[in-house]
């Protein structure tokens, strides 16, 4: 019970820290009379985000869809990859040098690219999340499918098991909160990278909005949409959290 | 006994030609180094080892004595020398042969009777009677009731008794422990040893044991093998005839004193072998 009340006063304490940021911030700027197109204060922020909630739901609901559907396909890239690399010496060899270039290249760089040859649909969005997401992801699974331990190996072949049978019985089991490593650090890139496709060309997503709202000195609603976007990306992070605690509920 | 009788209890050293559970003979193995020279890690080491018979193998750290299982497990091959198993080639594991490991080696995903279940799956054992067969060594080992707890809520003792447990569910002819209780506290590890005295009287197997304790070893084994520092050599052979069921008492009998002095002398040199 004790710990439970001390959790309990560790997130008051938490909330209030907040709190205190925030009324100092609205004081500050109004003390300061720093003018609402540079700096809005927290009270015109949320002003700002009542006003345009429908908007802000809208552009909200695109740009996660862009997040979570390159996430989801950036998974499915890296494990089908990962699994390659792993059985195949010839793969690992062709395969990681080129991964490794790709990721060295500067996303930003690409997204015009890429926007440039699929047009301003949602789809160069969501492969540019792809392109942000997938390496953090695939160097951990291949990490976690290399973290068995020898006698765990020993074990198996001692029981005469397969290649096949280790790998799904051992090395995808081990893999597995490594897998849940990457998708932690590549979920809070995705968001970024939804955003950099719709800073580059877009019609729509929350992105798009900062851009438009920062153009037309709106900087409220620029501050509401980044907030937005903010607790969206965290939490995708619990949302990862969450499925990670159910799937690999064996670590104490 | 009736528990036993149903696991399939063999008597093995029954009939006139016996063939050796394992034979090795002229056996070396050497390991590449951290300088890229080769250390000479074992041998040569003839080891013969009757079906039925419990034999311990003790020596100081590092003498190579966990290499012996591995060759014997199958597990890896040595440079030099000829290796058999019930009178074929020894070339690889082999589900005639159980192994219990230092550390249990459980996997922390799954539950205890399915890591005790680990074999049969690899196998492709027959699911149902793997199944109960299971559950009959888990209820021997007093494990039952934790059947299907995940490995981290259980003690030190019980994770190996599991892990005891895996290693006999393919009924295997041979058991190779090695240090089994090595990773246990002095309680734990006298209390498992008596038990597995007992298990092994009841099923009928041969077994070898490494290990670093001497009473252990007396408290368990038919014979002794004293091994030298590496690279690691048989340097003596000492039978041990004290009385079965072994138990508590038997550690205080005078002639368990005198072996112990016997095989503690020759292993800090004091007399030669």
């Amino acid at each position: 019970m004790a710990t439970r009340s001390s959790r309990l006063i560790e997130h008051a304490i938490t909330v209030l820290l907040y709190l205190v940021i925030l009324a100092a911030w609205e004081i500050l700027t109004t003390a300061f009379m720093v003018p609402v197109w540079i700096l809005p204060a927290p009270l015109a922020i949320l002003q700002a985000a009542v006003k345009w909630a429908p908007e802000l739901a809208q552009s909200s609901w695109v740009t996660l869809r862009e997040t979570i559907g390159g996430f989801l396909l950036a998974i499915v890239l890296s494990l089908t990859m990962a699994i390659l690399i792993r059985l195949n010496a010839l793969a690992r060899k062709l395969i990681y040098p080129i991964l490794l270039s790709l990721q060295s290249v500067p996303k930003v760089a690409v997204a015009p690219l890429i926007i440039l040859w699929f047009g301003l649909s949602e789809w160069p969005k969501i492969l540019v999340v792809v392109l942000v997401c997938f390496f953090p992801i695939l160097v951990n699974i291949v990490a976690g499918l290399e973290a068995v331990p020898q006698t765990m190996l020993d074990l198996m072949r001692s029981l005469g098991a397969s290649p096949h049978v280790v790998f799904r019985r051992l090395r995808l089991p081990i893999a597995l909160p490594h897998f849940f490593t990457g998708c932690k650090v590549a979920v809070t890139f995705a968001v970024i990278g939804a955003v950099i496709g719709e800073f580059v060309a877009a019609q729509d997503g929350l992105g798009y909005m900062i851009l438009v709202s920062t153009a037309q000195s709106q900087t409220p609603l620029a501050f509401a949409a980044i907030a937005v976007l903010t607790g969206l990306s965290v939490a995708l992070f619990h949302g990862v959290e969450f499925i990670e605690r159910r799937m690999v509920d064996w670590t104490p | 006994m009736t528990e036993a009788a149903e696991l399939g209890s063999v008597p093995e050293n029954v009939g006139a030609a016996i063939v050796a559970a394992v034979d090795l003979k002229g056996v070396t193995r050497s390991y590449s180094g951290h300088d890229g020279g080769a250390v000479h890690a074992l041998g040569p080491v003839d080891l013969r080892i009757e079906p039925g018979s419990f034999v311990c193998v003790v020596g100081p750290s590092g003498c190579g004595k966990s290499t012996l299982l591995r060759l014997v497990a199958g597990l890896e091959m040595p440079d030099e020398g000829s290796m058999l198993r019930y009178g074929g080639p020894l070339d690889g594991p082999s589900h005639e042969v159980g192994i219990v490991f230092q550390e249990h080696v459980l996997f922390p995903w799954i539950t205890v009777l399915e890591n005790v279940l680990l074999p049969a799956e690899v196998l492709a054992l027959p699911k149902a009677s793997s199944r109960e067969r299971a559950l009959r060594l888990l209820e021997m080992t007093g494990l039952k009731d934790f059947a299907n707890l995940r490995p981290h809520m259980l003690s030190g003792g019980m994770k190996q008794r599991a892990a005891f447990c895996r290693a006999m569910l393919s009924d295997p002819r041979l058991l190779l422990l090695d240090e089994p209780f090595g990773a246990l506290d002095a309680l734990t590890r006298e209390e498992l040893s008596l038990e597995l005295s007992r298990l092994w009287q009841d099923l009928g197997r041969t077994a070898l044991l490494i290990t670093h304790d001497i009473e252990e070893a007396l408290l368990l084994g038919d014979r002794i093998l004293i091994m030298s520092e590496r690279p690691g050599r048989i340097r003596a052979d000492i039978s041990i005839d004290l009385p079965r069921p072994r138990n508590a008492d038997t550690a205080k009998l005078p002639r368990f004193q005198e072996l112990k002095h016997q095989v503690r002398d020759i292993i800090f040199n004091r007399v030669k072998a």
